[in-house]
């Protein structure tokens, strides 16, 4: 049996989470002092996910760099895959919130949109 | 002379949703005021996500939540003047101002908004040691250069404070390709958000030492490293715990401090405690018609709460310019008192023949209580006795009276706030939640 060690993010008490899995199950939350706790114990360590936010280079912009995020929450292990798929990526002005900046971010079938308008130059 | 109906300072979230309110409410002439280059304050720097979760039930980043209340200036056609920065306000209202297109200007308004935020606590209010090498910022100044910029202030960092900030630029710096190597809390306790704590610490693996602080800043033209040692109950380091950590950037996040200069030099009355002006419950100063909002005001977790107070401070100003306001004399002004435990509250006065029908009282506590009551006295008569079960001085609280419950009690002139540990008044209790 596998045992994991969490701390609770819904409300200020941070309560410590343990959460044994056997066979990849969740058998037993036990720390948590609300039924939220016990929610995000199970999302946490079957499929965590987050919202990766960051920001791009821009060319031709009243800024240099446009704030971007995933439209979704991406696994959480593949945050670092997506903002290095990121590095790379320049994108022309004008910029507007919403606009799709990377398709498909590192396979995640979730894209990157900008979280920013950014006018031309 | 330009004049107005109400005047604000300050084009951020607060000053934003002030002008939108005021709009609203039927005030035609408002201009905001803003010294950046463009709306939305310290939002367009927060790129990260977690915005308006109470306002729009969905998680926004900082430009989007900004994007929302900036679009509805432009759509009520709300005047604005960029770049512009305050240098005074008189007591009778005129504002003095200047930018490049307009030189030094006066704007004469019937009422002002005070809503320009606050602002980070320097190295120099911390007595550390050493030289005063490059490499050292705040953490919001590193915000800014990585999410607005597009610069890196360094590869190896070290976090002084726990603040919010600081939490959010541990994970943005790993995420760019910096090492933080640790994230040091002079109190026993963070001063950031629990959810920040997990999702920008613990999932990057960056340990938070709390009881320690930095006692000493190596390298003369660049920070070399950072010693940390752990401190006693006092904030004194402990002999023996010293730690050296090799690192080319510091980044303090230890505090933010309202931007008062204006307010204080037109003779606003302040609050020692929040440093910023001590309002009635429609947020105005003791100076009529003048009111304050925002960061300005007291420092926020969330910027939800931050829209919310801007708008009744915005409603308030409108009613005062449209001579709704209660007459001076109508009612008593009640004085709500912190003690035991609560550090402050906003508002400082609560008048019922002016306030509407609920009012929400925010406070900070001054530790961390578990298992305790907030406590409401009208008088030596406990009216609210709420459980909460874990209170921390990060963490924003609130208390809401109601209007009908303060008529019930024609002569009352305190109404007290105050964590209580245990059950030892026996008086009948109510709770209006």
């Amino acid at each position: 049996m596998e045992v994991k060690n969490l701390t609770c993010i819904n409300c200020p008490m941070g309560c410590p989470l343990t959460v044994e899995i056997e066979a990849g199950q969740v058998v037993r939350v036990s720390g948590n002092t609300c039924k939220r706790g016990d929610v995000y114990a199970r999302k946490e360590v079957t499929n965590p996910t987050r919202i990766v936010t960051s920001t791009v280079r821009v060319m031709h912009g009243k800024l240099d760099v446009v704030s971007v995020k995933t439209k979704e929450d991406i696994p959480k292990e593949k945050i670092f895959a997506c903002v290095r798929a990121l590095k790379s990526v320049q994108v022309e002005a004008p910029i507007h919130m919403g606009d799709v900046i990377v398709k498909n971010i590192a396979d995640t079938g979730v894209d990157v949109t900008a979280t920013k308008n950014v006018e031309r130059q | 002379m330009n004049k107005y109906d109400i005047v604000i300072i300050g084009g951020g979230p607060a000053g934003l949703a002030a002008a939108i309110s005021a709009k609203k409410n039927g005030i035609d002439r408002v201009l905001i005021l803003e010294r950046d280059k463009e709306l939305g304050g310290i939002l367009n720097q927060c790129i990260h996500n977690g915005f308006g979760l109470h306002t729009f039930q969905e998680e926004l980043t900082g430009p989007e939540y900004a994007e929302r209340f900036i679009s509805q200036v432009k759509e009520l056609d709300i005047d604005y003047k960029l770049n512009t920065m305050v240098m005074e306000i008189d007591r009778e209202k005129k504002v003095t101002a200047m930018n490049r297109e307009d030189g030094l200007f006066d704007v004469q308004a019937k009422a002002v908004i005070l809503a320009m935020g606050c602002r980070e606590r320097a190295r120099g209010a911390l007595n550390i040691p050493g030289f005063r090498p490059a490499g050292i910022y705040s953490a919001g100044t590193a915000q800014r250069l990585v999410n607005m910029e597009g610069y890196m202030p360094g590869r190896e960092v070290v976090i002084l404070g726990s603040g919010d900030i600081g939490l959010i630029m541990a994970r943005r710096m790993t995420l760019e390709g910096a090492k933080v190597k640790v994230a040091a809390e002079l109190m026993p306790y963070s001063g950031g958000l629990k959810r920040n704590i997990v999702q920008c610490l613990d999932d990057y693996g960056i340990p938070l030492k709390l009881s320690h602080t930095v006692i000493d800043i190596k390298g003369k033209e660049r920070v070399e490293g950072v010693t940390l040692a752990e401190v006693d109950g006092k904030g004194k380091p402990i002999p023996g715990t010293e730690e050296f950590y090799s690192c080319d950037t510091l980044l303090l996040s230890v505090g933010l401090i309202p931007e008062n200069e204006i307010s204080g030099n037109m003779g606003v009355e302040m609050n020692p405690v929040t440093s910023g002006p001590k309002v009635n419950e429609s947020f105005e100063t003791n100076i009529k018609g003048v009111f304050a909002c925002g960061n300005v005001l007291h420092v926020h977790d969330l910027v939800d709460f931050v829209s919310q107070e801007a708008a009744a401070a915005g409603k308030n100003a409108a009613a005062y310019v449209k001579k709704e306001h209660t007459e001076d004399g109508a009612g008593r002004e009640i004085s709500l008192i912190p003690a035991e435990g609560v550090r402050y509250t906003v508002p400082s006065t609560v008048n019922a023949a002016r306030m509407d029908e609920k009012l929400t009282v925010r406070f900070r506590v001054g530790n961390v209580y578990k298992n305790c009551y907030v406590s409401v006295y009208f008088g030596e008569e406990r009216v609210i006795h709420r459980k909460r079960q874990v209170m921390a001085p990060g963490e924003m609280e609130e208390v809401n009276l109601s209007r009908a419950q303060i008529l019930q009690y024609p002569n009352l002139e305190n109404i007290t706030v105050k964590v209580e540990e245990d059950e030892t008044n026996g008086s009948k209790e109510s709770d209006l939640h």
